[in-house]
């Protein structure tokens, strides 16, 4: 046997896999008409038996396991396609798109961002900068600027489209723009497509892709 | 699910918890939408409850007055996006003799479990109750204190003929205020006197046959039963008043919480052969008999309406402080909070 690692979502935090405790979030909301896990191929089956040893039939029928991209606006796009194919698309379709890896997402930063994206159009979920943020110059390591903290945010997920809207946006962008594209939200002021509302999210969503976010997470997680 | 609570830690200050929550079949869950500041509350809020029971308890989340929306239900009796009222205590044993609210074991929220404030509450189905169309949610929000109301009303009728009797009740706040609209409602023939410290306070009783200061009670004052809901050094004083003025064989109800002993005239007690009964928190059928109560009687929906002194927006730990404060300053009135949280 290969030591092939185990993807972070699929670690145990607060007695099950952090995938099942983040669509566990997302399946409470009563707007949603279905719930696409987008995974790696080789993770299909992985994923579709997890979700069967911890959801119910009910909550399985709003549940899709969809095959992902090469990249992150690869795999979105498939998620709108199976949403076209499967559920047809309408002028005012929302699609709220998240990281599995950020189970601490609550009920208000959901909520509030469907309400922005019906509004806008689109919208992304922020906290502010806490720390400076220095634009650097690759070439020679050295800082190019500082930009003012007041007006720096960080970007956390979820990110909510209208999907018409973001697939049009897609559809504009130059086969350069793509391949260097690594926020979804960027489609919307590269092409011009509508405004991007700012929704306030909260530092404990936050994401976990190293042993130290998940060390974190854990001492978050208590007991009744 | 990993769900927030907002736990009380230290002397007016709330933190976020996490904790990861498995939804079993037989239970329901429920997004709390409105809630009501009680008391109880803000005796802990502002650590006014002895060291020893605060330390006991804390960190933990307050409130038990509420209501909320229905997200997720594996039972049939429920659907989403029913409205439904919390029912604050949490049995883990039935008996046959003794009421749900009166077994030690049982626990209740914010004061020795989590309260409703959280994201959402995993709940069993015993423990919530559907709210009938029509009734408003900053009403119903806090009609668990209308239940508390009603227990205490049906323990006094337990012991003696309340029909149409004169009934004093000793408390011009809240929980005075309800218990006097409630017998007003179920017993139309009986007559009211509230006893209160306050004039500003007594003028909301409008409903009520007769008002009287506690520092300035006639002799003549006779009442066949009393209920007192004044708790806190108030106690004292109101059960004194109450054993004067009962008439003999006459009953009461005591319903005010109070930290320290209370001394009693027992010697009175005996002459009059006065029955006392306590009567704390309430059960199910409490609250499905308000429902009923609230569905049939637009006037007592009015008279609660009076009640609702502020509805605060939450969306914040900051926010929930504030409400907290507020309600401290207001000392007649409820203030809800729409939770967002």
């Amino acid at each position: 046997m290969g030591n092939t690692a185990l993807p972070k979502q699929f670690l145990n935090l607060g007695g099950m896999p952090i995938i099942i405790q983040t669509t566990s979030k997302f399946l409470l909301q009563p707007f949603f008409s279905g719930i696409l896990i987008v995974v790696p191929n080789q993770w299909m089956r992985y994923t579709s038996d997890l979700f069967k040893k911890f959801f119910s039939e009910d909550e399985l029928r709003k549940i899709s396991i969809v095959k992902g991209g090469n990249n992150r606006n690869q795999t979105l796009m498939n998620g709108v396609d199976f949403i076209e194919n499967n559920f047809g698309l309408n002028d005012e379709d929302i699609i709220v798109t998240h990281d599995a890896v950020r189970p601490f997402v609550s009920s208000k930063i959901i909520e509030e961002n469907v309400k922005a994206a019906k509004k806008y159009g689109a919208a992304d979920t922020v906290i502010t900068a806490t720390d400076t943020i220095v634009e650097g110059n690759l070439a020679n390591d050295l800082i190019k600027s500082i930009p003012d903290r007041k007006k720096m945010y960080q970007g956390q997920t979820p990110q909510t489209f209208n999907i018409k809207k973001l697939k049009s946006g897609y559809a504009k962008l130059s086969e350069d723009q793509k391949s260097i594209l690594t926020d979804a939200a960027k489609i919307f002021l590269l092409t011009d497509t509508s405004s991007v509302k700012m929704v306030e999210g909260e530092s404990i969503n936050f994401k976990i892709t190293k042993i130290f976010d998940l060390k974190m997470a854990e001492l978050l997680v208590g007991e009744r | 699910m990993l769900n927030q609570v907002y736990r009380l830690v230290s002397e007016r200050k709330f933190e976020s918890f996490v904790v990861s929550e498995k939804i079993h079949e037989k239970s329901v869950v429920v997004k709390p939408t409105y809630l009501s500041i009680c008391h109880a509350d803000q005796r802990y809020y502002s650590f006014k409850r002895r060291t020893e029971v605060i330390n006991e308890k804390l960190p933990m989340a307050l409130i038990h007055e509420g209501i909320g929306k229905v997200v997720a239900t594996s039972d049939d009796k429920f659907s989403i996006g029913d409205r439904v009222i919390f029912i604050p205590s949490l049995p883990v044993e039935k008996d046959e003799l003794i009421e749900e609210n009166y077994l030690e074991s049982t626990k209740f929220r914010s004061s020795n479990y989590d309260g409703l404030m959280q994201e959402y509450i995993i709940s069993d189905i015993s423990r919530i109750v559907k709210i009938p169309d029509g009734l408003e949610n900053t009403i119903v929000a806090f009609a668990e204190m209308l239940t508390v109301a009603h227990q205490g009303i049906t323990r006094l009728s337990r012991v003696s003929d309340i029909s149409d009797s004169v009934i004093g009740i000793w408390g011009d706040g809240n929980l005075g205020y309800m218990v006097s609209a409630l017998i007003k409602c179920i017993y139309p023939e009986s007559k009211v006197y509230v006893f209160g410290h306050h004039q500003a306070k007594l003028n909301y009783f409008s409903f009520v046959d007769r008002t009287f200061l506690t520092d300035n009670i006639p002799e003549n004052v006779r009442i066949d039963q009393a209920i007192e809901a004044t708790g806190g050094l108030g106690s004292q004083m109101a059960i004194d008043q109450i054993i004067n003025s009962l008439e003999p064989e006459g009953a009461s109800v005591l319903m005010g919480v109070s930290e320290e002993n209370v001394p009693v005239n027992t010697r009175m007690v005996l002459q009059k052969g006065l029955t006392f009964v306590g009567s704390s928190r309430s059960s199910r059928s409490d609250f499905i008999e308000v429902m009923n109560m609230l569905t049939k009687n637009p006037l007592l929906v009015d008279k609660m309406g009076i009640l609702v002194d502020t509805v605060r927006d939450i969306k914040s730990i900051d926010d929930i402080g504030q409400a907290f404060e507020h309600d401290q300053a207001h000392a007649f009135g409820k203030t809800i909070m729409h939770w967002h949280l």
